[in-house]
């Protein structure tokens, strides 16, 4: 005979006249003992042979998680139908036991959580969804279209308030640190290369480099990838919280074009500030490298600015800030499209967001790359 | 016991910066009762609910929850109270990113020490409680409102909390729906025992669930009348409460 102390309690004894064992439960068998007397009883019975007699008339308290205790006895040690009884259940308990299908079998089965198919039918799927966001961007990219010509024609449908705002979320907010980070790019790029052209007494050749690289290249992208991670993050999150909790259809229903409402005012805001953050960018940068230039290499200022306005052109400008033109349309457009593209619940706002800051990365490197290729050939 | 108190809010007084939203709130609710909080909109009822369960802390009174007052107490006190009771939402606050079966296995997994195979035999028994056994691995976003409401009130009582709290259980759902989720609360109140407090105002409901009720006015801020429905109904004399009951012409 086996007792266990605590707030509920079971004795086996062997049964001399039908064979098996008898168990005898007392006390409390509900959630907060579940856990203990299901691990003590399993260990305690594992040893043992059925038949098995559950005895609850000795039993004070029972809830499911009681009733469960006896169900994964049943499963766990594979106790046959005929071979597992229980005796004198307290009338009070009969509604809560009789909750528990003691013969259903699925039920010791693990949470499986969702199912993943096989490989041949992940990559039938996964090329559809691609199949299916491409139709989707044409769609958008056709909806653009659209709704730039309906401006055209109907200027009073541009949001001005909308524009206002998103260019101060755009870009007053953003200037701070990209006028930071420009700063220190700025200096950095000085102080590495004053290293090299020192050595021929090339100072002077630092003002050049570090104009070239600001406004030909580092700036756009440097303000690009900030905006994208800061703007383009918060575009996709916000279409994709009002798709999911359906504004977007309330707009639709309403009459609205949602492209005309959402993304047009978001992509002039940014075609708008973006070339102008490019601008601070530029400025900042080179105000970085006149730091080195005046500290370290002895320069005057006036000979620095005067070697920076000599090496940079019209062209150069206007090459960084059409770059920085076609990488505003590309973190909004991205932005917004992911935003759309949300289905589901709030994991959907997340994925959005991060998959518009992932795509309009490698979009605007991408780009870059074949700006530099045209360059190439442009001279 | 079916008389003791298990809730007890004393002289309990809210105000959101100035705007006084709940003022001088005192009542009680026994083991076992379905009470219903009832008010027009804007009365405070939710308000009353999110500090009952302790989730805002009031300008001034007390909630006791089992003798446990919720308005101060903190850490494992706190976490010991909320443990005695379950929460439905009004728009069910399942997980999104976790399928039907895993919101309601979240609790189980966290605060017993239950094998995983029991574990799923419970999750399984409670959604068959509220009729969803073949929804265990959809996600949320998948299922309708009426679903996602007994898909919380699954996980609300997969503890067995001697408490629930219902907010707005069977608003915006069709009348059909609305009154299987009214038949399911009655037949865990009555099954499990536990403690209903019941914030709604869905007439049908209030006289499918209440046993007794208090109901909010928005001017006042204070409650205006307490009893069964059928009494209030027939018998009182405040306006505003007549007019609440009253079929709409």
């Amino acid at each position: 005979m086996k007792t266990i102390p605590g707030p509920y309690a079971f004795h086996i004894t062997e049964n001399d006249t039908h064979g098996g064992h008898t168990i005898r439960l007392k006390g409390r068998l509900t959630i907060d003992t579940a856990s203990a007397c299901l691990e003590q009883l399993l260990a305690a019975l594992k040893k043992k042979s059925p038949p098995f007699y559950f005895d609850l008339s000795g039993v004070a308290s029972l809830d499911d998680y009681g009733s469960l205790v006896l169900f994964e006895i049943k499963h766990a040690l594979k106790i046959p139908e005929t071979e597992f009884h229980i005796l004198n259940p307290p009338e009070a308990y009969k509604k809560t036991l009789s909750l528990v299908n003691f013969d259903f079998d699925t039920r010791c089965s693990v949470l499986e959580g969702r199912k993943g198919s096989n490989t041949i039918v992940q990559l039938g799927e996964s090329t559809l969804a691609a199949l299916s966001v491409v139709k989707f961007m044409v769609a958008f990219i056709g909806a653009i279209a659209l709704s730039t010509s309906k401006i055209f024609r109907q200027p009073k449908s541009l949001r001005l308030n909308d524009i206002i705002s998103y260019m101060k979320s755009t870009g007053v907010d953003a200037l701070p640190v990209i006028a930071l980070i420009s700063f220190l790019l700025g200096l950095i790029i000085a102080f590495m290369s004053s290293l090299q052209l020192k050595q021929f007494g090339a100072n002077i050749y630092v003002a050049s480099l570090v104009a070239m690289a600001m406004v030909s290249e580092l700036g756009p992208i440097m303000t690009a990838i900030v905006v994208s991670g800061r703007t383009g993050s918060a575009y996709a999150a916000e279409i994709a919280t009002m798709k999911i909790s359906e504004e977007i259809d309330a707009l639709t229903a309403m009459g609205f074009d949602p492209t005309l409402f959402l993304v047009i005012p978001r992509l002039i805001a940014s075609l708008i500030t973006i070339p102008l953050l490019t601008v601070f960018a530029n400025f900042f940068g080179v105000a970085g490298g006149l730091l080195i230039g005046i500290g370290l290499l002895d320069l005057t200022a006036g000979a620095y600015i005067t070697q920076t306005l000599d090496t940079l052109t019209i062209f150069e400008l206007l090459w960084g800030l059409m770059k920085s033109c076609v990488f505003a349309i590309l973190i909004a457009g991205v932005g917004c499209l992911k935003g759309f593209q949300a289905r589901g619940g709030a994991a959907a706002v997340g994925q959005a967001a991060t998959s518009a800051v992932v795509t309009s990365i490698f979009l605007i490197i991408l780009f870059d790359s074949m700006f530099a290729i045209i360059r190439s050939y442009i001279g | 016991m079916p008389d003791t108190p298990v809730v007890e809010v004393k002289n309990l007084s809210v105000r959101y910066n100035e705007a006084l939203i709940l003022d001088d709130i005192s009542f009680s609710v026994k083991a076992g009762e379905r009470f219903v909080i009832v008010g027009g909109s804007g009365s405070g009822k939710s308000t009353l609910m999110r500090h009952m369960i302790g989730l805002e802390s009031p300008d001034q009174g007390q909630v006791l929850i089992n003798g446990t007052d919720m308005t101060c107490c903190s850490g494992s006190a706190f976490h010991d109270a909320l443990r005695k009771i379950g929460v439905l939402f009004q728009g069910s606050a399942l997980l999104g990113s976790m399928t039907v079966g895993e919101n309601v296995a979240l609790p189980i997994m966290e605060f017993t020490d239950l094998p995983k195979t029991a574990i799923a035999s419970m999750v399984r028994m409670k959604l068959s409680l509220v009729d969803l056994e073949c929804y265990e691995d959809h996600l949320p976003s998948e299922i309708s409102g009426g679903m996602r409401k007994r898909a919380g009130l699954a996980r609300a009582i997969a503890l067995n909390p001697s408490i629930l709290f219902l907010d707005e259980p069977s608003a915006g759902l069709d009348p059909i729906t609305a009154a299987e989720i009214d038949d399911l609360i009655r037949h865990i109140n009555q099954s499990m025992g536990t403690t209903m407090i019941i914030v709604t105002h869905e007439l049908e409901s209030i006289f499918n669930l209440a046993q007794r009720l208090i109901m909010l006015e928005k001017t006042s801020k204070r409650i205006i009348a307490e009893g069964t429905p059928a009494d209030l109904k027939q018998n009182s004399t405040e306006p505003l409460v007549k007019r609440f009951f009253s079929p709409r012409q």
